[in-house]
């Protein structure tokens, strides 16, 4: 059984915040719940499938879905990984409801980590901990070590990486929400400091407070909604580790999850208008691209130089809202924002001096837990109807 | 650096959760290092575990490290105090997660030579970690 066609993004939300000293999590993802339900043109108890990741506060969808006042639900699942998680989530969405186990779905995300950072969490029964925790392995130097062999491997350059952060604040500027709206340049990401070798305080994505959610529905609830319709044809998957001490930090998830979304969905990596590439880093979206077969192996670093990933100038436009880089990266969290402003391109209602021309197909990719460490993929793509 | 811990498993939840693997923390806490040969695949996996990761089997045998490998990428974690973050190929196949210690931090290279010794573990156990050859 094939998704294609089965299910619709019809309501998507992205909170305001940046910075939410004054509000709980639960609370963000409330509003957020709340703004994409209203964009929908749909009420809480239209809701009978609720969809969660690690981020949610208590038990998953149990505290949430409670919390949130959702009483009709019929289907729920927390699928956890890591900011990938919720372009799963439009995946595992899209299969129930083609499988006739929930007809609205609510995908929700919300944190903090700007106004009320917590250290990440270290389970001592996890089956890698006793080896791997003390090393201060953390984000940063694990795609630190990715960008490194990537550059030992194919000769990437630290220009090439900058361009990625650049393109992405060429956007950033005409987003009024977003965090850094500031143009920069290369000259700008190579000055400013290295946090973990190769990457600089410029290659990383910003932290920040926020949230957002998304509405999937099944066809029928869709033909009765007054929102473009957002089709979802097709999605793949993939977690990728150590591969018991095989480890090959040169290639992602997206090696499987996207041939698998691009087989389902019938098109080509030459078909998509628009990309939302998760951007953690400037490594991981070169990482990505290649993965997705934007470019050839090794070759993320000249596809991704001279402006080719900017609106308007370039051949593939990505993250037109400035992406995690310089507008959001909600609770340390970027795939629920991916999905949004693909919804927004498909829509036409990303802002003028970034929305593509004839934007009828577009793709998330996510990447989600640590791309040096072990890893969640996630590809959706999406047509406009 | 804390003192070698005689029973590290009394103290170190790192090591008390995870009794399949406590072969390699006892030899760790005298210094040695020992690797996990799976005899039905013939292959050493990394990190160690009861059962094989590459063939599902259950024989695992714990055999004597030759202490020696390569950098395959590292990266300098300079926010803050730095330190040297590394996974490394060894010389018996898997790569490791680990950290180069006892060096020139703006020195360290990938396909460098390194040769492990161990240092306690803020709970107890002591890691592997590596050192230029």
């Amino acid at each position: 059984m094939s998704i294609k066609g089965k299910a619709y993004i019809m309501g998507a939300y992205e909170h305001p915040t940046r910075n939410a000293p004054d509000k709980s999590v639960a609370q963000i993802h409330a509003e957020a719940a709340r703004g994409a339900l209203a964009d929908a043109g749909l009420s809480k108890d239209d809701v009978d499938g609720y969809f969660c990741a690690g981020d949610a506060p208590g038990i998953g969808p149990l505290s949430m879905a409670d919390y949130l006042g959702l009483t009709k639900l019929k289907h729920v699942d927390s699928t956890e990984i890591g900011g990938s998680s919720y372009i799963a989530h439009v995946s595992h969405a899209a299969q129930a409801i083609a499988s006739g186990k929930c007809s609205v779905a609510l995908v929700t995300l919300g944190g903090k980590p700007l106004s009320a950072p917590m250290p990440r969490p270290v389970f001592a029964l996890a089956p890698d901990a006793s080896f791997e925790s003390g090393l201060g392995v953390v984000i940063a130097n694990s795609y630190g070590m990715c960008a490194m062999r990537h550059m030992y491997e194919y000769g990437t350059t630290s220009e090439q990486l900058a361009w990625v952060k650049v393109a992405a604040s060429h956007h950033a500027q005409y987003n009024a929400h977003a965090y850094k709206r500031n143009v920069v340049t290369v000259e700008q990401v190579l000055a400013s400091p290295i946090i973990a070798d190769p990457l600089h305080r410029l290659d990383c994505c910003v932290i920040t407070d926020g949230g957002g959610a998304l509405i999937v529905t099944s066809p029928e609830v869709a033909a009765s909604l007054k929102r473009p319709r957002v089709k979802v044809i097709g999605a793949g998957e993939s977690p990728k580790g150590q591969m018991g001490g095989e480890v090959d930090l040169t290639y992602t998830g997206a090696v499987r999850s996207g041939p698998a979304a691009f087989a389902e969905a019938g098109v080509r990596p030459a078909d998509i208008k628009y990309a939302s590439i998760y951007d953690s880093f400037t490594i991981t979206v070169v990482m990505q691209l290649e993965d997705l077969g934007f470019c050839e192996k090794g070759k993320g670093g000249w596809f991704v130089a001279d402006g080719n990933l900017i609106a308007g100038v370039g051949k593939l436009p990505f993250n037109t809202d400035g992406g995690g880089l310089c507008s959001n990266h909600p609770g340390n969290r970027g795939g629920l924002t991916k999905v949004l402003e693909a919804v927004r391109q498909l829509r036409g209602e990303a802002h003028p001096a970034v929305q593509v021309k004839n934007c009828d197909i577009a793709l998330a990719h996510g990447t989600g837990g640590s791309l040096g460490v072990r890893h969640g993929s996630a590809t959706v793509i999406m047509e406009r109807e | 650096m804390n003192a070698p811990v005689a029973k590290a498993d009394a103290v170190d939840p790192f090591v008390a959760g995870h009794p399949e693997v406590k072969a390699f923390w006892d030899a760790s806490a005298q210094d040695r290092f020992v690797l996990p040969f799976c005899k039905a695949c013939s292959k050493t996996h990394w990190y160690p575990r009861a059962i094989c990761p590459h063939c599902a089997g259950t024989e695992i045998e714990w055999r004597p490290a030759k202490g020696t490998g390569s950098i395959y990428t590292y990266s300098v974690m300079r926010h803050g105090s730095p330190y040297v973050i590394a996974y490394v190929t060894l010389d018996e196949g898997p790569t490791m997660m680990t950290n180069i210690v006892d060096c020139d931090i703006n020195k360290v290279k990938v396909g460098q030579r390194v040769k492990v010794k161990f240092q306690a573990a803020q709970e107890g156990r002591k890691v592997p970690v590596f050192t230029p050859a």
